[in-house]
């Protein structure tokens, strides 16, 4: 089941383009997370999804349905340019926000009770913004996005700004929302923290996907059969005169990194190295994210 | 339709509440009272100290005929000029009048030969009332040698004021009024002009305040940005509604407690009140009938109709305007950045009061004609010619293009709006937002 599903979507400015051609496809109850680099235009994508800004082609369906004002109050969004009315009070404020989403006063005030309770932050009810540090506001705007309890999340740069217990604070927030079935849109330039989060990746670069699917289908495509080796001795002399389907990547004191040419299996690799000198450990190298993601853009 | 009232809400309450709404709402009224009240305290203490004038006459022409003011006595002295000088240093006198000997078939010297000596600058009240009196001796000298007496010319004088009357086509006859007629329009067409610019001026730092805040982008993923756009305009301009009405009730009894207890009607003697005010005491002394008359004058102008559309106007002109600003308040990161794009919106309205005061006395010109049907203008200008019954096809084009002029506008500074509040750290001018206006 897809809860959202972008179709060729194409946006330009003037003679800027954008987004060119893009679809999408965010399964439902996963964090999907939205990468790119500056200027890709993950957030055209972000305001589109919104319906912020209007694409000039291409469609969008949210549970199947094509993408209306009633969906609204169905999403949440933690834009990356976030702020609060300086001089409103706190409570006040997101009782404001969360009746713009649809909610009733009661129904938000309740919820909102609830969330105060959960974060500690019951006394900052009367305050005025202002008056808050940047990283209060953030929780603020935090309990704002998911307040309406959306099926779909959408934060762009979730993190910025707050301090690494906070960060961590919010992260669990965001992992226990996804137990509770909530599907996340997340858009970072943060690759350790889609390491950690995110179920499927899109990679958007110069305004057009150059990659899309699971997290883990994308890193078994990425795999380069390179094997991390340990020896149980330092003498690794042999390691200058492999055969030529093995080529040596790295090594130190008692290290390597080996890749093995022309799908020889790696048990012929540990054959060979076992004549030669004990080995304590043998595995192969996953790519991380921020490799994958540096490699294709520079490809592209 | 219920977010745009909870945005209308949150943009009323939030001004509402604020101690500098609150406190502008008493202060002006304090003001606009002292304003009025306090040139006529001022005057009534000056007059405690009654100036002495002492007055040389070589001629001996002048002794009987000087009229001794509330506050000015004349002396007059028997003694040659020198030893007067020497009287008027060693007295506390504020001045020294020298009316130097003059042959009797060359009195018309004295027009510029008379000195007035004095410690510091002699009063222009003062001046005033020594010129009079030395002008009416020598006129009544000159009379007599005529053969005229004084009293036979105050006889011959006469003074008139019209009564002006508009027949209308049944035959009806109605008494006007073209000093109310004009009051009514400059003063209508000012309090939309300062309405426009107080409040205009406050949805474009409002809009600027959700941009730099950031805000706006959590905003409008939940309404469209037209809705708040018109949301803030609309509850700005209750928040002006609130302001205008509590200012009027307050003045007005804040200026009736502050007469009553300040000033004793008795004192006031309208002739010597200050030179503003004198102009304004004169015209009611012309309206000779007194309250009664200028009622009747009132009833002769088609009041409901001045009213409503003055209501029409005053609402119309806000909003083509607001939206302008809104579009202003939405393009701009900070607020020295604004005056450039202030300049088209400001120049038409000072235009309009600048035109306002040439209609008033030509109110069916072709000046008036087309400021009153060019929607930028027409606000002030139309009202300003309400009073003086333009024709109804005239008032009739005149709103709709107005209505249209707002749709216009409204789409218009839409447009930019919703780009402009998403934009940071832009410089932006007329070439990109013209952009923005034809790509987004």
């Amino acid at each position: 089941m897809k809860v959202l599903e972008v179709q060729s979507i194409s946006k330009s400015y003037g003679d800027y383009q954008a987004l060119n051609d893009i679809s999408l496809s965010v399964p439902e109850g996963q964090i999907f997370g939205l990468l790119g680099p500056n200027g890709a235009g993950k957030t055209s994508l972000i305001r589109i999804i919104n319906q912020i800004i209007a694409p000039d082609q291409g469609s969008i369906l949210f549970e199947g349905e094509k993408l209306c004002e009633d969906h609204v109050r169905q999403i949440g969004y933690l834009p990356e340019e976030r702020g609060l009315y300086k001089k409103m009070k706190v409570g006040e404020q997101a009782l404001y926000l969360a009746q713009l989403k649809g909610m009733s006063e009661r129904e938000a005030k309740k919820a909102l009770k609830e969330w105060f309770q959960k974060f500690e932050i019951n006394s900052w009810w009367d305050k005025k913004v202002e008056e808050l540090s940047k990283g209060m506001a953030q929780k603020v705007q935090f309990i704002i996005t998911v307040l309406h309890r959306p099926k779909l999340l959408i934060f762009d740069e979730p993190f910025s700004g707050f301090d690494p217990i906070n960060a961590n604070l919010i992260k669990d927030e965001i992992l226990q929302l996804k137990e509770q079935g909530t599907s996340i849109i997340f858009s970072t330039h943060r690759m350790e923290s889609v390491e950690e989060l995110c179920d499927h990746i899109a990679l958007i670069d110069k305004s057009k996907k150059i990659l899309d699917g699971p997290v883990e289908l994308i890193k078994e495509q990425y795999k380069e059969q390179i094997y991390k080796v340990d020896f149980a001795s330092t003498q690794l002399d042999f390691l200058s005169t492999l055969p030529e389907e093995y080529h040596l990547m790295h090594k130190n004191s008692h290290k390597a990194e080996i890749q093995i040419k022309n799908g020889v299996p790696a048990s012929t690799l540990i054959r060979h190295l076992l004549d030669k000198s004990d080995i304590t450990a043998f595995e192969e190298k996953i790519p991380s994210i921020n490799e994958i993601f540096i490699k294709t853009v520079q490809e592209n | 339709m219920n977010k745009i009232l909870l945005i209308i809400k949150r943009e009323y309450l939030s001004r509402v509440r604020k101690k500098s709404f609150v406190i502008m709402t008493i202060v002006a009224p304090i003001l606009m009272t002292g304003l009025m009240v306090a040139p006529i305290l001022l005057h009534e203490t000056s007059e405690e100290d009654a100036k002495e004038i002492l007055v040389c006459d070589e001629n001996e022409l002048f002794e009987t005929h000087f009229e001794d003011r509330e506050d000015i006595h004349y002396q007059f002295i028997d003694e040659p000029i020198e030893k007067a000088k020497e009287v008027f240093a060693e007295t506390e006198a504020y001045a020294l009048v020298h009316i130097p000997r003059v042959e009797a078939n060359n009195l018309d010297l004295l027009e510029s030969t008379v000195k007035v000596y004095a410690r510091k600058q002699v009063s222009l009240s003062s001046q005033n009332n020594i010129e009079y009196n030395i002008e009416k001796v020598l006129e009544s000298i000159k009379l007599k040698e005529e053969g005229l007496t004084r009293e036979l010319i105050d006889k011959t004088r006469s003074s008139v004021s019209l009564n002006t009357i508009i027949l209308d086509e049944s035959g009806d006859e109605k008494i006007s009024s073209t000093e109310i007629s004009m009051g009514i329009s400059m003063a209508s067409g000012f309090l939309i002009y300062i309405f426009i610019f107080i409040y205009g001026t406050m949805v474009m730092k409002g809009v600027m305040e959700e941009k730099s805040s950031r805000i706006v982008e959590i905003i409008i993923s939940s309404v469209k940005p037209f809705q708040l756009m018109m949301g803030k305009i609309i509850g700005i301009a209750l928040v002006g509604f609130t302001q205008f009405a509590l200012w009027i009730v307050l003045t007005v009894i804040i200026s009736s407690v502050a007469t009553g207890l300040l000033i004793n009607p008795a004192d006031i003697n309208p002739a010597d009140i200050t030179p503003g005010v004198e102009m304004l005491a004169q015209d009611m002394q012309v309206q000779q009938g007194g309250f009664e008359f200028v009622m009747e004058q009132l009833g002769s102008l088609n009041l409901p109709l001045i009213l409503g559309m003055f209501l029409f106007y005053f609402v119309g002109g806000y909003l083509m305007y607001g939206s302008l600003f809104a579009a202003v308040g939405a393009a701009v990161d900070v607020e020295t950045d604004s005056q450039q794009f202030m300049m088209p919106i400001t120049i038409p309205l000072i235009f309009g009061i600048i035109a306002l005061q040439t209609i008033v006395d030509n109110p069916d010109g072709p000046l008036a004609f087309w400021c009153s049907i060019i929607p930028f203008t027409s606000p002030i200008v139309m009202m300003g010619r309400i009073p003086f019954d333009p024709p109804m096809w005239q008032i009739g084009l005149s709103m709709l293009m107005l209505i249209l002029g707002f749709i216009f506008t409204a789409w218009f500074a839409g447009r930019i709006y919703r780009v402009g509040i998403l934009m940071y750290g832009q410089k932006v001018n007329y070439k990109t937002m013209w952009k923005w206006i034809r790509h987004h």
